[in-house]
């Protein structure tokens, strides 16, 4: 079984995000880059499916340099290859779609996974993307999945619920939070990730259709008040909330 | 510049998301001066599509198959961007559900078109649709301009208003598109919902419990007054990783953004992750003993105090106000 994952470099989800001078960017300076969080759902459930089915897991990557350290820590969960689509561009979710297609029509896999979405631009695009460019069927938001003769048995959540879907291979699929728990990398792994080699390509440049303007920091809520501390002050607290919020 | 409005249904009754994006089509084709195409797709939906009409749709178009009863991602990524080919629409809405959030990717593919995904505001300016769109789970605000000549905009559920109709109809049409076997390659086979369980990304009102509650059996102090007030329960990470509460209620980074009018937080510490996700919510109750947790940074109003004795105390207190 042939199996690509995508991984995305992004601000680790503990970091202050404060904006750079040219209000289009986040300042990076002391912020920690990880791999997103979902994405790391996605290389363990590679993983598995390899570890059951035989076969190959390569981890791809669109972006800078930096990105390898992502693709390194895939390498170290146990992928058997990495690869640095290179581009120092920016690139919006339909850019990095295209890059990432281009290269998986050449390698023809028989699974491509995607996090939900990465946790930097909040797009859930990219996954939904690629199998759009490549004429395969997908699911997203997977919290459970099965794989058997060929076909694809997934569950997706929904509002209020579970969708069942059933595909056929090859077929992409995006990881939700639920679908595993994923490994740690062991010594050895972090060892031997660091003498695999990370093969570098540089995909077709792809036209940007979603201009950013700005970007700011969301208004500052300004602390409240504390109603009370203990369980008398619940009555003046639902008063508040109905005549002042006006919510009950 | 014509707008197409994709409208959510499920199990023959449309989502209340779909009027949202129906309204906010209309104030943003207002003042483009265009139209409002509102597109209902799944089998036998005609019935219920007319009342589209009175939310702003000039035309209502509805695909209709029995195949379509349930959701399959390129059948309905084609209906939707065959249609807006065909009807020359400019700019298509949908709103960033479970639903729409599979399916605008595609859409955008095929209609080579830039996607502004998960928007909580838009507006016209030099003839042009600029939208808010948060990033970094709300960290951060961006403003986007889609700059392909055709735009997808996804429009977070919750935040635009709907409002009520105005009585007007719409005559229903009635669309064909040309659908295969290969259309079908992922399909939906079974719908498992919570009976009568509000999703915490549609509720208006959420209760979220934390760790501070010590364990599963006491959730039942949040589930009553979620219960009274109408609203859904929340958690935190800590309590869904420690297999006290489902994932889907997860609310944070890693879990769901949510905005509704009132979110009151119970026992939870306000990390940095899960402010992330709720922080944009109207009001903000919080509920800790410790008066230095975070989460008071960003509620309205707090009680510093045991929960074991306020949340009760509170159940009771909007019992009597509501005369329940
Ligand atoms: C990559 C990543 C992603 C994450 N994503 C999320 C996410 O999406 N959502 C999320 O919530 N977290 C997320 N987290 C976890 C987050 O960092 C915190 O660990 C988590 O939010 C803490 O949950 P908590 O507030 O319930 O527990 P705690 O931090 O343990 O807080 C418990 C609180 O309860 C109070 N308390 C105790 N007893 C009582 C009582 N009797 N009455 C009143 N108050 C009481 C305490 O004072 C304390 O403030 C993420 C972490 C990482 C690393
Ligand atoms: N630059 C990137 N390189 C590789 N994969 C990416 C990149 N950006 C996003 N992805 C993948 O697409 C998923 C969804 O990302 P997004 O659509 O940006 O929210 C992520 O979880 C990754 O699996």
């Amino acid at each position: 079984m042939k199996i690509i994952v995508c991984v995305s470099h992004v601000p680790d989800s503990a970091a202050k995000i404060n904006i750079s001078r040219d209000g289009k960017s986040i300042d990076k300076t002391s912020v920690t880059f990880v791999i997103s969080p979902y994405d790391e759902f996605a290389i363990e459930e590679s993983l598995r499916l390899k570890e059951k089915n035989g076969g190959e897991v390569t981890a791809v990557s669109v972006g800078g340099e930096n990105h390898k350290e992502t693709l390194r820590k895939a390498l170290a969960m146990g992928v058997d290859k990495a690869v640095l689509l290179k581009d120092d561009s920016q690139r919006d979710s339909i850019a990095v779609a295209r890059a990432i297609a281009d290269y998986t029509k050449e390698a023809s896999p028989d699974l491509i996974f995607f996090g939900k979405q990465s946790i930097d631009t909040d797009n859930a695009a990219v996954g939904s993307m690629v199998a759009e460019m490549l004429g395969l069927p997908s699911v997203s938001v997977v919290v459970k999945l099965e794989i058997k003769d060929g076909r694809v048995m997934a569950e997706r959540e929904i509002e209020g619920g579970h969708e069942k879907v059933e595909a056929r291979l090859p077929c992409v699929i995006a990881a939700q939070k639920g679908l595993n728990e994923p490994r740690y990398p062991s010594l050895k792994g972090i060892m031997g990730a660091k003498n695999k080699p990370i093969e570098e390509r540089v995909p077709t440049s792809s036209p940007l259709r979603v201009q950013l303007l700005v970007m700011r920091k969301p208004p500052a809520k300004n602390a409240g008040k504390i109603v009370g501390t203990d369980v008398s002050a619940v009555p003046n607290l639902v008063k508040l909330l109905h005549e002042e919020a006006k919510v009950i | 510049m014509n707008i197409l409005a994709f409208v959510e249904q499920r199990d023959g009754k449309l989502k209340k998301t779909g009027y949202e994006v129906v309204r906010a089509a209309r104030a943003v084709a207002d003042e483009l001066k265009g139209e409002v195409m509102a597109l209902v797709v799944g089998d036998a939906v005609r019935d219920i599509a007319g009342e589209l009409g009175a939310f702003g749709a000039q035309r209502v178009l509805v695909v209709e198959d029995p195949r379509l009863a349930q959701y399959s991602t390129t059948a309905y990524s084609k209906i939707v961007a065959e249609i807006a080919a065909r009807e020359e629409a400019g700019v298509v809405f949908l709103s960033a559900t479970a639903m729409g959030k599979d399916c605008a990717p595609r859409i955008a593919v095929r209609l080579d078109a830039g996607l502004a995904a998960d928007c909580t505001a838009l507006k016209v300016e030099g003839g042009e649709i600029i939208a808010t769109r948060p990033v970094y789970a709300g960290k951060a605000l961006t403003e986007v301009k889609v700059t392909s000549s055709v735009k997808v905009f996804s429009l977070r559920p919750n935040v635009f208003t709907a409002g009520t109709g105005n009585g007007s109809s719409a005559s229903v049409e009635t669309a064909k598109v040309e659908l295969s076997h290969e259309d079908f390659a992922a399909k939906v086979v079974e719908v498992t919902q919570s009976k009568g369980k509000l999703d915490v990304a549609e509720a208006d009102i959420i209760v979220t419990g934390g760790r501070g509650l010590k364990g599963p059996e006491n959730f039942n102090i949040i589930e009553e007054l979620a219960g009274v007030l109408g609203g859904a329960v929340g958690a935190s990470r800590a309590v869904v990783d420690a297999g006290w509460r489902p994932h889907d209620e997860q609310v944070g980074q890693t879990g769901k953004t949510v905005s509704p009018s009132l979110y009151i937080a119970v026992a939870v510490s306000g990390a940095i992750q899960h402010l992330a996700g709720m922080s944009s919510s109207k009001y903000i109750v919080a509920i800790n003993k410790d008066k230095d947790a975070p989460i008071f940074q960003v509620a309205d109003y707090g009680i510093v105090g045991d929960a074991f004795e306020i949340v009760p105390a509170l159940t009771s207190e909007v019992k009597k106000l509501l005369g329940k």
